[in-house]
């Protein structure tokens, strides 16, 4: 890779403040964007072939496009409720540079023709929030934030809204409904947020590395960001890894980069004498791949090639030494617990894999339970209005196509003396 | 007294002493179900709730101000309620009955539809807890590392201190630095068991807890990312969660 471009000297001293992020050219992106109309802005934004971080990867000014024309009210909403399992790159962006989130949040809501914006952070984020607050207080003052920000008669609020502890408010439309003051319950789509979102009104949502990305793309060009990265997936992106390696963290990649050179290269791979078993490409929800899958090209493409996503770009390393019964039952509990309970199938299928996982923990399962188990999730794919059921459903899927061989181990094993179940576990070399 | 009222007042009775460590309990009907059993109409007689009365409902100058502003935040003043019930919260401890009915005479909306809300979101706590909040995360990255072992010791230390409300929590989204745990706020890890005395101990001083161990202090973990050698974040006494006021004053 060149240079980083999000996470370029981002430990500098003083980078949360304007004075300091001024001086290293921020905001000169926004002074840009405003000198040209909003459809060339939005011409950069498709140039680049940016597509969303968040999560579902769709292109991010194709987005901004759908919003109708007109003189309604438009909002923009970024989502900064990064819950998804084994992720926490907007956190660092946000902590350490917020100032450039409220700068690609300027520019995204000119291209797109919004009044009104809220950043929907998490509310275990405080630190975070407090940053953003900070620096908006700064941003408003310095007159990039408001009314008829720096003459060119585009004007913008911005509201630093703080979440409460709910997975499920990271889903676009159970996040307009929490913003809305309500529970987060997802709601049926269509009507797409484009056209009704937050108060009925059109809504573009993006998340916090996609609008951070934006005045980057003003600076250097659309044309010239689409080179970075493969012809699929453009430009850079924010990898958090976690888990069974030895330097977890964010690390910038461009995309298209071999995954082995992400988890050996970057993070040290798994502690010494200890192997890979398996690992999720895109957070929790992604479907695992195996140590025979680590030379996968890291993009949306690839990766969707093999099966799986590249969702939030959060790589969890599972080594040898853990069973995968345990992977499993974590990570069935999680969305169980997180279910909204608005739509059946997720609310009912995450609540009985977990039963029949832990069937399997206490040794009362029969090798059947793994077809249930595997037709439970079958079911719930394709079949609620958000995929939270499909997060839990597509991981345990794999696990269950992956690794039924140990799963069986367990269910025998389990089924023995304790001591009889470790030596099982031992001569299956699990 | 219908059986529900009656299981309801021993709940709110039981559960302001047995706090912390005790199964979060939920009133339920003598068929054991939280909802009435098909054959059991709703209570017609029952009164609906109204929107709380500002002349019998005081509320805190300062909260009031809070809610005020934070309606005028949004074109809906509904929008305003995770943030006024997150001031409640800070004010009474907990969403309880008098927080609501306060929230909900500035709001103007009923306490019913604030319980609903309140009931969805897990930091907003319905029952009375301890003061200082201990959020383990215990997610799959965390697990990996140990964060089971972490919480059971955490748990175990706290032991019946009514001071702490010792949770498992799902992913706090710091899996670098995995163990760890959101402490009043503050982020810090990894942890391991041996550095539970320090942070209970930190915490009941007053003091910044585990200040070599907090997230704000950390550089990114990408070598290429920064060009230069920069010296670690500072941490303040505080600092870590202050206000923005507090962030305002240091950047100046």
């Amino acid at each position: 890779m060149t240079e980083p471009l999000l996470f370029a000297d981002i430990d500098e001293p003083g980078l949360n403040t304007l004075d300091v992020y001024a001086r290293r050219g921020g905001y000169e992106s926004l002074r840009k964007a405003l000198t040209s109309t909003p459809e060339a802005v939005l011409h950069e934004l498709e140039a680049s072939g940016l597509r969303g971080r968040g999560g579902a990867g769709f292109a991010m000014g194709k987005k901004v496009s759908f919003l109708p024309k007109g003189s309604m009210d438009k909002y923009l909403v970024c989502n900064a409720d990064e819950s998804e399992p084994g992720t926490f790159k907007d956190r660092e962006l946000m902590q350490k540079c917020p100032h450039m989130l409220i700068e690609g949040i300027v520019i995204a809501s000119y291209a797109a023709g919004a009044s009104r914006s809220f950043i929907y952070i998490r509310g275990e984020y405080q630190l975070q929030a407090d940053m953003l607050d900070a620096a908006l207080v700064e941003a408003r003052n310095a007159g990039y934030v408001g009314e008829n920000i720096l003459g060119s008669g585009h004007s913008l609020s911005l509201v630093v809204h703080r979440g409460a502890g709910a997975y499920i408010c990271g889903e676009e439309t159970g996040l307009l409904d929490s913003l809305e003051g309500k529970r987060g319950n997802p709601r049926l789509k269509p009507p797409f947020p484009a056209n009704q979102g937050l108060y009925q009104g059109p809504t573009l949502i993006n998340n916090v590395e996609t609008l951070s990305t934006v005045p980057t793309i003003i600076r250097i060009g659309g044309e010239k960001y689409a080179k970075l990265g493969v012809e699929t997936s453009t430009g850079t992106k924010l990898v958090s890894v976690s888990g069974h390696v030895q330097r977890p963290g964010n690390y910038e990649i461009e995309l298209g980069i071999p995954s082995r050179e992400i988890i050996y290269g970057l993070a040290g791979g798994p502690p010494e004498g200890r192997q890979v078993k398996c690992w999720f490409p895109g957070g929790s929800s992604s479907p695992v791949l195996t140590a025979e899958e680590l030379d996968v090209p890291y993009d949306f493409n690839s990766l969707a090639q093999a099966g799986t996503m590249l969702g939030s770009g959060a790589i969890i390393v599972v080594d040898d030494s853990t069973p995968i019964l345990d992977v499993a039952l974590k990570v069935a509990k999680f969305y169980a617990h997180e279910s909204c309970g608005k739509c059946t199938p997720c609310r009912e299928g995450t609540n009985w894999t977990v039963k029949v996982l832990q069937r399997i923990e206490d040794g009362q399962a029969t090798p059947m339970d793994l077809d249930i188990m595997a037709s439970v999730q079958e079911h719930i794919i394709g079949n609620c209005l958000c995929v939270l059921g499909d997060a839990m459903a597509m991981p345990i899927g794999s696990m269950i196509a992956k690794f039924r061989d140990e799963f069986e181990v367990h269910i025998e094993s389990r089924q023995l003396s304790p001591v009889g179940a470790s030596r099982a576990l031992e001569v299956a070399g699990a | 007294m219908s059986a529900f009222e009656e299981a309801e007042r021993e709940l709110v009775e039981r559960t302001a002493f047995a706090r912390a460590g005790a199964a979060r309990q939920v009133p339920r009907y003598d068929h054991g179900s939280r909802v009435p059993g098909w054959d059991q109409a709703a209570d017609l007689d029952k009164d609906p709730a109204e929107i709380p009365d500002p002349d019998t409902t005081p509320v805190p100058d300062d909260l009031r101000a809070e809610i005020e502003a934070h309606m005028a935040n949004y074109p809906d003043r509904r929008s305003a309620t995770l943030p006024a019930l997150a001031a409640a919260q800070r004010v009474h401890g907990w969403c309880s009955p008098e927080a609501i009915d306060q929230v909900a005479c500035v709001m103007r909306v009923t306490p019913a539809y604030l319980a609903s809300v309140a009931t969805f979101y897990d930091m907003l706590e319905t029952t009375p807890v301890g003061r200082h909040s201990v959020y383990v995360c215990t997610n799959i990255s965390c697990s990996l590392c140990g964060a089971d072992e972490l919480y059971a010791a955490i748990r175990a230390a706290a032991g019946e201190d009514t001071e702490f409300n010792v949770r498992a929590f799902e992913c706090l989204g710091a899996c670098d630095i995995a163990p760890m745990a959101s402490v009043d706020g503050v982020y810090v890890g990894p942890l391991s068991v041996e550095d539970v005395p320090q942070l209970l101990d930190d915490v009941r001083a007053g003091r910044p807890v585990l200040p070599d161990k907090q997230l704000a202090r950390r550089l990114v973990a990408d070598p290429r990312a920064n060009s230069r050698e920069f010296p670690l974040h500072p941490i303040e006494a505080g600092a870590a969660a202050g206000s923005v006021e507090g962030e305002l004053e240091r950047r100046s």
